[in-house]
């Protein structure tokens, strides 16, 4: 009975952000831009919210307080640091430059911006293929997630293809009807609502353990441990090539990098890194918290399940539970449709209109980037049955891929001199090396707790500089693109 | 393009936020005060104070002084 009514709260809850979406569409106008940017409108509400929901996903709501729950509190200080302060700059740094060079020239993607900066649709397919390529896995995480969550919150009555099968359903039902105007009003409730509902469920938890020191206290009683900062699993390697991979790696994500064009002026753009901080501080400490916290608690977690909906389960109303994990499977929403969005804009302009057909109508291309999303959301699903590693590693995955192509990116926007064969080389040899890092399951990932990907990011930034310097710039590419002085 | 050389103190100032956003001088400590371990309390205030200099970073103009971009030219993008 109660799982039919949790189950209830949860697909209401999708339906009404799906309701969102069509309310947005009615409005999006039949252009490429509209779809995939909203115009460039966003104020600073609404890119907060949607940059914020979408940045968490099923490897921050389960993930986090999963890693919290096994290995202690510490992964609080990781998230907070790269995603709270490292990313923030990041974003100051990368995003807006490109968001001034976007809005005068009129970019849509990062492979469109970097093709157009230095004459070449190679680049542009090459880093469109390459962040396709990334993003597959982070949609398969979010599938993967809700798929666990369903099983937690159900005791297994709902199986796991079921959740995994309902999210992907959603995803591109979404998708395909709702652009990024869509997307980003949903993101602006969803990220509100768990905000809200975070803060409720962790408040409610401590009423019922009795209190925030007996919280802790039982904590340290079961795991004496978790009290001092660093140990186990979190030595220093760790800590700073899990800040550095994820923090780089995400503001090269097609749909976190896509939301710096977003902005309407320049204003949004600083109030939300001013406000960043304190956002994801909100968010983190209550979820990683209760992860924490749940180590000292009576409680069975099963091998493999999520440690949230467990907790919520003993301590909170069946109702309430339902309603978190509908919070988490918003999260997971969020993030994959504008994955989704993002990868689709960089498949029909990035790929299929350059290299394959550049003579296709709008509709057919606009027809083309939703076939393409089902399929691809479909693939990642069934790839998603097969459960290749746990949440946190399959992200790690695709945070250290992505974040191979911030540093030649970097220097594309800031030094005039970088040519396309140095970012050709820059792009291409360390993605090389590290796929077949991932491929080959022979090959070590890792250095006494320091990644290999940090090792190859140094890479990536020395052959875009060194290739550059000893090639001439070609003669269809321009700086003079990327300049931004008064004119 | 004036006060190019007080801008060069922001790289230092971000740095340290960074840094320091982990808090290592508390490496090993397990101190439990008000009913969290003293480390996340660091990261809290911390992050806090990361909000309240990042704000006077994006109003003293810096990062456009760097980029050699004017923002008067392109209109008000004062925050």
């Amino acid at each position: 009975m109660s799982v039919a009514v949790q189950l209830g709260i949860i697909v209401v809850y999708l339906l009404v952000a799906l309701a969102v979406g069509l309310l947005a569409y009615r409005l999006t106008e039949a252009t490429a831009e509209d779809y995939y940017l909203a115009s460039r409108s966003f104020g600073t509400l609404v890119l907060l919210f949607t940059t914020f929901a979408t940045l968490l996903s099923a490897f921050t709501f389960f993930g986090g307080p999963n890693l919290a729950f096994s290995a202690g509190p510490e992964w609080l200080i990781v998230m907070g640091a790269l995603d709270g302060v490292l990313f923030a700059v990041l974003w100051y740094v990368i995003g807006y430059k490109q968001w001034l060079v976007g809005r005068r020239n009129g970019y849509v993607t990062l492979g469109e911006m970097l093709g157009d900066r230095f004459g070449s649709p190679g680049l542009r397919g090459l880093v469109a293929g390459v962040s396709l390529i990334w993003l597959f896995p982070y949609v398969m995480l979010q599938q993967m997630g809700a798929g666990e969550a369903l099983v937690g919150l159900s005791d297994g009555i709902v199986p796991y293809w079921a959740g995994a099968a309902l999210i992907t359903a959603f995803m591109i039902l979404y998708v395909v009807l709702a652009g990024m105007r869509g997307v980003a009003w949903t993101d602006t409730i969803q990220g509100l609502f768990m905000l809200s509902i975070v803060w409720i469920a962790a408040i409610w938890v401590l009423a019922a353990v009795g209190g925030l020191g007996s919280a802790t206290g039982s904590m340290l009683e079961a795991r004496p441990d978790f009290g001092s900062f660093g140990g186990g699993l979190y030595t220093p390697g760790f800590i700073i090539s899990s800040a550095i991979t994820i923090a780089f790696g995400v503001t090269m994500f097609p749909q976190i990098n896509q939301r710096f064009f977003v902005a309407e002026s320049g204003a949004v753009l600083k109030r939300s890194f001013a406000l960043w901080p304190v956002l994801v501080l909100l968010l983190f400490l209550p979820a990683f918290m209760l992860g924490a916290w749940a180590a000292g608690m009576p409680i069975d977690v099963a091998e493999g399940a999520n440690v949230l909906p467990v907790v919520l389960n003993e301590y909170t109303p069946f109702w309430f539970a339902a309603l978190v994990i509908a919070g988490a499977m918003a999260a997971m929403m969020s993030s994959s449709d504008s994955m989704l969005l993002s990868g689709s804009s960089y498949f029909t302009r990035d790929l299929y209109r350059p290299l394959i057909n550049p003579d296709a109508s709008a509709s057919r291309e606009a027809w083309l980037g939703r076939v393409g999303v089902a399929v691809f959301a479909t693939l990642a699903f069934f790839a998603s049955l097969l459960r290749p590693g746990t949440l946190i590693e399959v992200g790690d995955t695709a945070f250290s891929g992505f974040a191979l192509l911030a540093l030649p990116v970097i220097c594309a926007l800031y030094w005039d001199r970088t040519t396309r064969s140095g970012m050709i080389a820059g792009v291409a040899v360390p993605q090389i090396i590290y796929l077949a890092l991932v491929l080959i399951p022979t090959l070590p990932r890792s250095f006494g707790g320091w990644d290999y990907a940090l090792a190859l990011m140094v890479l990536s930034a020395a052959l875009t500089v060194g290739v550059s310097l000893v090639t001439s710039p070609t003669a269809e590419s321009d700086a003079s693109r990327f300049a931004v002085a008064g004119d | 393009m004036r006060r190019s050389r007080r801008d060069l103190v922001w790289i230092p100032i971000l740095a340290v936020l960074i840094v320091f956003a982990v808090p290592w001088p508390l490496w090993g400590v397990d101190l439990v005060v008000a009913g969290l371990p003293v480390w996340i309390w660091w990261h809290i205030v911390w992050l806090g104070i990361c909000s309240i200099l990042f704000w006077r970073f994006v109003a003293s103009g810096a990062w456009e002084r760097g980029m050699g971009f004017d923002p008067s030219v392109e209109g008000g993008d004062r925050p």
